[in-house]
């Protein structure tokens, strides 16, 4: 069924389809439309969802976990500091094994305080514990977070699922998307059956213990073994969701990759930008492509490594600072993957698009010249760098 | 189902549970926290008249009642704080040094 829908739209849609048991909702630009649309569908008794309106994000989170915990079905929504204010609860959520679903709708981190989409917010929490995968346009966005659910309820990862789009950029633009049927989309899903659960009468229990040294970690190696096991989850559920759907998902998506000597890594809408400029370079005959990084947690540093082995000099574009002083977060990530392979490209970092700052194709070009300059002289000039602001130097 | 006899500061962590989700309750039954003390209450059961001021002022219900009586102290949960002593209107309770009533 072809739809016309913001990424906001699609996501409140996908909530209404899913019909969770319990929604924690407060809002924050520019996630705030997703708890708005699904309040109309409440409010007009399409869906049967305790929705919890509270006082704060870290209330929502609250709310969630206590729910989660309980047996209940239960899903958020929000965006950079309203991510940030949950930051204590993303950690517990994960720990306790909760498989909440959260669509971050990604807005930088204040401050300065901006509005605008980077990843600042999301990768703040790349630590938590949360699976993260993140949507290139309004289709993923739908798509991603329909599967949320089988992978962070499945008993070998029982963890929360963060779904990620860009602010505004995806979640307030209209595309085309198509949706799937209301009962495909719950037999996909199914039904959420816990084997232990604060209501269950049959044995009373109880969540979020505290440990002693001797314990906290055994508890943390277990959910290590969780987001391990995640990888192989979110490929099978991929698989099941393509027989419902056509449409394929993977880790990342390699974008004229085959013969590629000079390659982009990046996460997000900028994949769309990417693509139309290595359309551009390919009719000029340069061997350009593109790693759109699809689930960012766990890491898919081994196929990573495998995709760019045979490339010559990469990029890894950033759209958040982590201030490591040593590149962004992303860059961390993919040099780390690389760095068994005998052979390995030529790899740099641009941290780009902080604060909504727009990328365009012809910025993408001159990514691909400097890929390229690089590959012929060997030199790789500083390896981490910053792309769009103004600067006295090149004012000059 | 794990349950907490199974678990001590030797399980590995496959077969801890999952989160630290604990399945029944009650655990705390079963936890000798008495090894916490440094004073200890000793009962003088001729004076005491089982007027039940004490148990209810425990902090840590280690203070038994049978049949109406109050029984001798649960030393095992016992952490020796004295508020018994301190309510005890017949100096039936006295605590003494150390970890053991003697």
């Amino acid at each position: 069924m072809s739809s016309c829908l913001s990424g906001n739209e699609a996501v409140a849609y996908a909530i209404k389809q899913i019909n969770p048991d319990v929604m924690g909702a407060f809002p924050i630009t520019p996630s705030t439309e997703i708890p708005e649309y699904f309040a109309d569908y409440v409010a007009n008794g399409e869906v049967n969802t305790e929705f919890v309106t509270v006082e704060s994000e870290h209330s929502s989170m609250s709310v969630c976990i206590a729910a989660q915990a309980a047996g209940a079905r239960s899903v958020n929504a929000t965006s950079s500091c309203g991510l940030a204010l949950m930051y204590e609860l993303l950690y517990v959520a994960a720990s306790c094994r909760l498989p909440i679903t959260l669509a971050c709708v990604n807005r930088t981190l204040s401050g300065p305080i901006n509005i605008n989409n980077d990843h600042s917010d999301s990768m703040g929490a790349r630590d938590s514990g949360w699976i993260q995968i993140y949507a290139e346009n309004n289709q993923e966005a739908y798509d991603n977070f329909l599967m949320a659910m089988p992978i962070g309820e499945h008993l070998s990862v029982r963890l929360p699922v963060m779904t990620c789009m860009d602010g505004f950029i995806t979640s307030h633009a209209i595309e085309n998307i198509e949706l799937l049927e209301t009962d495909t989309v719950r037999r996909f899903i199914g039904d959420y059956n816990p084997e232990n659960y604060l209501l269950k009468k049959e044995n009373p229990m109880a969540v979020g213990p505290y440990d002693v040294s001797a314990y906290y970690m055994e508890h943390k190696v277990q959910e290590a073994e969780a987001m391990k096991s995640a990888k192989a989850r979110i490929v099978e559920v991929a698989t099941e969701f393509e027989k419902i759907s056509g449409r394929r998902y993977g880790l990342f998506e390699e974008y004229k990759m085959e013969d590629a000597d000079l390659a982009l890594v990046l996460i997000g809408s900028s994949a769309g930008t990417a693509k139309a400029a290595i359309d551009r370079l390919r009719e000029k005959g340069v061997r350009a492509g593109l790693v759109k990084i699809r689930v960012f947690r766990p890491f898919p540093g081994e196929e990573l490594a495998r995709a760019l082995a045979n490339t010559k000099v990469a990029a890894v574009m950033d759209k958040s600072e982590g201030f490591s002083a040593n590149g962004g977060p992303l860059f961390a990530e993919t040099r780390s993957a690389l760095y068994d392979l005998k052979e390995r490209p030529y790899l740099i970092n641009i941290v780009y698009g902080l604060g909504g700052r727009d990328l365009k194709t012809a910025d993408i070009e001159k990514v691909f010249g400097r890929l390229a300059d690089i590959a012929l002289t060997g030199e790789i000039g500083p390896t981490y760098t910053h792309m769009g602001q103004r600067s006295k130097e090149e004012m000059e | 189902m794990i349950k907490a006899k199974d678990i001590n500061e030797r399980t590995p962590w496959q077969d801890l549970t999952t989160g630290g989700d604990i399945y029944e309750p009650g655990t705390a039954r079963a936890f000798n926290t008495g090894t916490w003390r440094t004073n200890t209450p000793v009962f003088h059961e001729e004076a005491c008249k089982h007027c039940m001021l004490c148990i209810p002022f425990c902090p840590d219900s280690s203070i038994p009642v049978k049949d109406g009586k109050r029984l001798d102290f649960n030393y095992m949960h016992c952490k020796g704080c004295g508020i018994c002593e301190n309510v005890c209107p017949f100096k039936a309770i006295t605590m003494v040094s150390g970890g053991v009533a003697l």
